[in-house]
């Protein structure tokens, strides 16, 4: 529906590549017919995607939205054995792959798979008639979310979901036909799919970097007069790195929104200093919610940045305020609403909110769903995000919440960055220890950085281990791998290495 | 005519281009027009009937017409030369500030 309408408003608007030769919004919705009846008379329940970002992506996105078929952006950069459950899932699906990824795909015994040629050359002919809107009710999307703490689950977004958020906060065709938005974030996150429905309705044109690499990014930004860009924190700081080091001038660049992570302050404060002049926003979504549910404005990050009151200020490590469509609502243990300044729950409700796992809904009776993420609103309605439930620390009886001892980590010159997580301990259960990337040429010492923390906080948010290495360990979607630094330390390997 | 409409259904108008799809739904019966006239199942085939005086204006693709007090919106997916009203009360284009792009 969404695409017909994008059709129907301005058929000749380049919507996907490069201005000069790239696909128009009738040409997108002609291949995406021919995808359609392509899809039906193989008889998939299910279109999996298995591979990069390029101009196939919405082809076959649009194509199955059409024919009423899930769409299932899979994540190429499982391991096997992972992998192996996830297809076990899509069973009686049809999958399109990168050409050097069916080997793989094979020989873990996947069926079905055909290359992105071989699908171009199954909808080259033209075909006729038109596809009645599907059913709102029917699966658009299945996504496998991230799991940085347990096995992937796949959770469903049902057309009504994705037409609610795509309506009610994009204004049709609302943008100038110079705009142009490049997307870096893989298909298999919800944000790669939002962006893509975002922008078409937008009348936004499409530019995919098929893999994150700084230099590429800023390149292609360059060449193709990118407007806009969503990043994940991981990319911002070595985007910035690479237009200094490559002395690129991004003049046509006006738009940044990030997500996905914990954006580290530093690197909001040098892009507001850097680049003024740019739209910053942060963006907080989850899949289940079909994507974004809370933003802080550019407005409300120059507003901050520039004031000289703490609590204005402390709004740039907000997530801003939920979207009017919705509603937010901060709750303890006992499902009981917050006031501003309590921590809890971030419970939230509204049309595009899914909440649905394959076999399991697990929306309230009255609508809401749980996000597990803590959290606490301010005074002025500003939402701010203090990590996953799941990665509560439990010491003794004691709840410790891993960010705000990573905040007071990272306040430290030395630090560059830092993990706080629960490894297991005979007398408390749960030991606090921390795991830091140091500056170049930062010096701290594991019992400087103890004191440290002792000072700023208490003893018992004192960690037990601090652990150093050269790099944290993050999903390709800028989440940190908590799991990982977990079972590392867990080994008995969290004695404090040398930097 | 008061119709029972349901979110997701689609429909046509009986005397121009205009389609809308029901975005929420009133859980009483309206009477939903456009150009004055009742709107239609979007299968159904359009009448020879013009618009009514008065309730001219056109509607926009891919704006929403909503009635806050019935609990009513509407999303236009094709344009058309008449107005949409319940009754005689034309709808408004629903005003929401356009939010900064977020993904």
């Amino acid at each position: 529906m969404l695409l017909e309408m994008a059709a129907e408003g301005d058929p000749d608007r380049v919507v996907l590549g490069s201005h000069d030769g790239g696909i128009t919004a009738a040409d997108l919705l002609e291949r995406s017919r021919r995808a359609a009846i392509y899809f039906e008379k193989s008889g998939a329940e299910v279109v999996g995607y298995f591979g990069l970002n390029e101009d196939t992506l919405p082809v076959a996105l649009f194509g199955a939205a059409l024919a009423g078929i899930p769409f299932a952006p899979l994540n190429y950069r499982a391991p096997d054995e992972q992998l192996r459950g996830i297809l076990g899932r899509v069973a009686g699906g049809l999958l399109i792959a990168d050409d050097q990824e069916v080997a793989r795909l094979g020989a873990i015994g996947a069926t079905n798979v055909v290359t992105k040629d071989q699908f171009a050359a199954a909808i080259a002919e033209p075909v006729t008639g038109e596809h009645p809107f599907v059913d709102p009710e029917e699966i658009a999307v299945l996504l496998f979310t991230s799991g940085t703490t347990s096995e992937p689950k796949a959770a469903i977004l049902r057309h009504r979901h994705l037409v609610s958020y795509i309506i009610s906060s994009v204004e049709f065709l609302g943008c100038e036909p110079t705009e142009a938005q490049l997307i870096c974030v893989p298909s298999y996150h919800i944000a790669g799919i939002a962006a893509v429905l975002s922008s078409l309705y937008a009348g936004r044109r499409i530019m995919y970097l098929p893999a994150f690499e700084a230099t590429a990014w800023v390149q292609l930004a360059a060449a193709e007069h990118i407007t806009h860009a969503m990043v994940v924190p991981t990319m911002l700081g070595r985007i910035l790195g690479a237009i200094e080091e490559t002395g690129t001038d991004l003049p046509s660049l006006r738009h940044l929104s990030y997500g996905g992570g914990r954006m580290p302050l530093e690197l909001v404060e040098r892009t507001l200093t850097d680049m003024p002049h740019i739209d910053l926003v942060n963006a907080y979504g989850l899949t289940e919610t079909s994507s974004t549910i809370a933003m802080l404005t550019p407005d409300e990050h120059r507003e901050a940045f520039a004031s000289a009151d703490p609590a204005i200020r402390a709004r740039l490590g907000s997530v801003g305020r939920p979207l009017p469509s919705l509603e937010v609502e901060v709750r303890d243990i006992d499902e009981a609403t917050l006031p501003p300044g309590e921590k809890g729950e971030i419970w939230v409700r509204g049309e595009q909110v899914a909440g649905e796992y394959v076999g399991n809904n697990v929306l309230t009776d009255d609508g809401w769903f749980r996000t597990r993420d803590a959290g606490w609103f301010d005074v002025h309605g500003f939402l701010y995000v203090d990590g996953r439930l799941d990665d509560v620390i439990v010491r003794g009886a004691e709840n410790i919440s891993p960010g705000e001892i990573e905040e007071v980590l990272m306040a430290h010159t030395a630090v560059a960055e830092a993990a706080v997580i629960g490894i297991p301990d005979a007398e408390w259960g749960e030991a606090v220890a921390a795991v830091v990337v140091l500056h170049p040429g930062g010096d701290a010492s594991e019992a400087d950085l103890q004191v440290w923390v002792k000072e700023r906080l208490r003893s018992t948010k004192m960690p037990g281990v601090v652990a150093f290495r050269d790099e944290l360990p993050y999903s390709p979607t800028g989440k940190l791998l908590r799991r990982v630094l977990r079972d590392e330390l867990s080994d008995g390997s969290g004695s404090s290495a040398s930097a | 005519m008061a119709i029972q409409l349901k979110a997701g259904a689609r429909l046509r108008s009986a005397v121009d281009a205009c389609e809308v799809v029901v975005v929420k739904a009133p859980a009483e019966p309206v009477d939903l027009r456009c150009g004055g006239h009742p709107f239609l199942p979007v299968d159904a085939e359009p009448g020879s009937e013009s618009i009514v005086a008065g309730f001219e204006g056109g509607t926009q693709l891919g704006k929403r017409y909503s009635n806050d007090d019935l609990g009513l919106e509407l999303l236009c997916t094709k344009a058309g030369e008449g107005a949409i009203s319940v009754g005689e009360t034309i709808l408004a284009v629903k005003g929401a500030k356009p939010l900064p792009a977020s993904d």
